[in-house]
């Protein structure tokens, strides 16, 4: 017998309702890094924009670091922690991987059992669980999701290597998508191209520790072809973003922010040359002080925009993650 | 319809002025897109993803760093032009 199964019922439409970051409180300057690398501070800046990234301190772990970024977002929300119904951490710089680390942060945060994982989907990570969220919503099976984009990068990056030591940084950015009356989270683009797996990635896997010792092979870090992703990135991630827009049914003029992933200050300008932005839409430059805070970044310079006045609740914006997988999500959202 | 040396020389300075802002007149087939033109390796990337848009041609990474000269790209467009 087929018996009639009952469905969930879910809002309309999704929205980001507010959002939180955290930023470790040391600052690094480019001045740091050089102590490790025959660079200059002037070659750092002309080729990625920055000039000081956060570092964590050994308290600033990835859990507490979302806890204090998650918070932040659900009051932002004006929600309180009961009323999250699901929890997604994406991360690639947790290093246990059981359990996952978004239910600590879960519980941490005073929420009521909510659902809680994480996902891996590298510097496109809020972006998916953007996608996911949005799904949940609408879907009903959650009514409140907490996303969370958080980095240890600092963990995995090698001081010596001189094409990598410069561009990561530390932190957390969250956000809470709920119900809508009016679609404010655009269809996603997203997809991955794992013929191109190998151009960013952790140097070693975890289990080479079995066979050898600590003192045999150095502590993984991740490595990278730049040239191989910048072409990518401002070539194939350009269209991408062409066409959230275009599946969204938005031009460019009609945009008040673009808060691409903070990778690459280049990456950024040539993006905005491709896509024509308009003068007058905001972009969003977080990779100045922050460094490539992969799956956090996007977030973190959304708090950013709207905490300095730079842009405003209610604004549209164009967001797109791009990275190691390669993988790739862009969508246009109301800003909270 | 495949383009001329003197068609390549033009658009390849049309691109190079978009992307760095030089002026069309300077790009010159002895120049060093380094040296001369203010193209970094980065901005080179830039050229060659318009280049390969606007001649039809494919520029691997690994061939991008023997383009030195302004008549480098050019000499190898004109040979792999589509
Ligand atoms: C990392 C990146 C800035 C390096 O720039 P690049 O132009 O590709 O660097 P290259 O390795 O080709 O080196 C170009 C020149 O700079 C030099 N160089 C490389 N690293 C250097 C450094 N840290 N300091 C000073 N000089 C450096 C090289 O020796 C080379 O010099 P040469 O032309 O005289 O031989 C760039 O490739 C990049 O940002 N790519 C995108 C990466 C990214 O954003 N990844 C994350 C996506 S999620």
């Amino acid at each position: 017998m087929t018996a009639k199964i009952r469905s969930s019922k879910g809002a309309p439409y999704a929205r980001i309702l507010g959002v939180g970051g955290y930023r470790p409180t040391r600052v690094v300057p480019n001045e740091e890094i050089l102590k490790h690398i025959d660079s200059s501070d002037e070659w750092i800046r002309s080729r990625s924009g920055i000039s000081t990234r956060h570092w964590a301190g050994p308290d600033e772990t990835v859990a507490q670091m979302s806890v204090e970024a998650g918070g932040k977002a659900i009051a932002d929300a004006g929600l309180t922690p009961e009323q999250i119904g699901a929890v997604i951490v994406s991360t690639v710089s947790h290093f246990k991987q059981t359990p996952a680390v978004a239910t600590e942060i879960a519980h941490l945060l005073g929420t009521k059992k909510p659902a809680a994982f994480d996902i891996s989907a590298g510097c496109a990570g809020f972006g998916y669980g953007l996608a996911l969220a949005k799904g949940m919503v609408t879907d009903g099976t959650a009514e409140h999701v907490l996303i969370i984009g958080v980095e240890r990068l600092s963990d995995l990056t090698d001081l010596e290597d001189r094409a990598t030591a410069f561009l990561f940084g530390d932190g957390a950015g969250a956000v809470v998508v709920g119900p809508s009356k009016e679609p404010a989270i655009g269809p996603v683009v997203w997809g991955s191209e794992g013929d191109k797996s190998d151009t960013i990635s952790q140097t070693l896997p975890w289990d080479v520790y079995r066979e050898r010792s600590s003192e045999e092979v150095r502590f993984p870090a991740l490595r990278q072809e730049g040239q191989a992703v910048f072409r990518w990135a401002v070539y194939e991630m350009a269209k991408v973003a062409q066409q959230a827009l275009d599946e969204a049914g938005i031009t460019a003029d009609e945009l008040d922010a673009f808060i691409p992933h903070q990778a690459n200050l280049r990456i950024i300008d040539s993006m905005i040359k491709t896509l024509k932005l308009p003068e007058h839409v905001t972009v969003a430059r977080d990779v100045e002080t922050t460094g490539n805070t992969s799956a956090a970044s996007i977030p973190l310079a959304m708090e950013r925009l709207l905490a300095t006045g730079q842009a405003k609740s209610g604004d549209t914006a164009l967001v797109i993650g791009f990275g190691a997988g390669l993988v790739y999500a862009a969508t246009v959202v109301t800003l909270p | 319809m495949a383009a001329t040396q003197e068609e390549i020389l033009e658009g390849l300075a049309e691109i190079v002025n978009e992307i760095a802002g030089i002026p069309t007149e300077d790009v010159l087939l002895d120049k060093s897109f380094t040296d001369d033109l203010d193209v970094d390796s980065l901005s080179m990337v830039e050229v060659v993803v318009a280049a390969e848009e606007r001649f039809d041609v494919k520029i691997p990474d690994d061939d991008v760093k023997n383009l030195k000269t302004v008549g480098d790209a050019v000499d190898y467009i004109l040979k792999h032009q589509g």
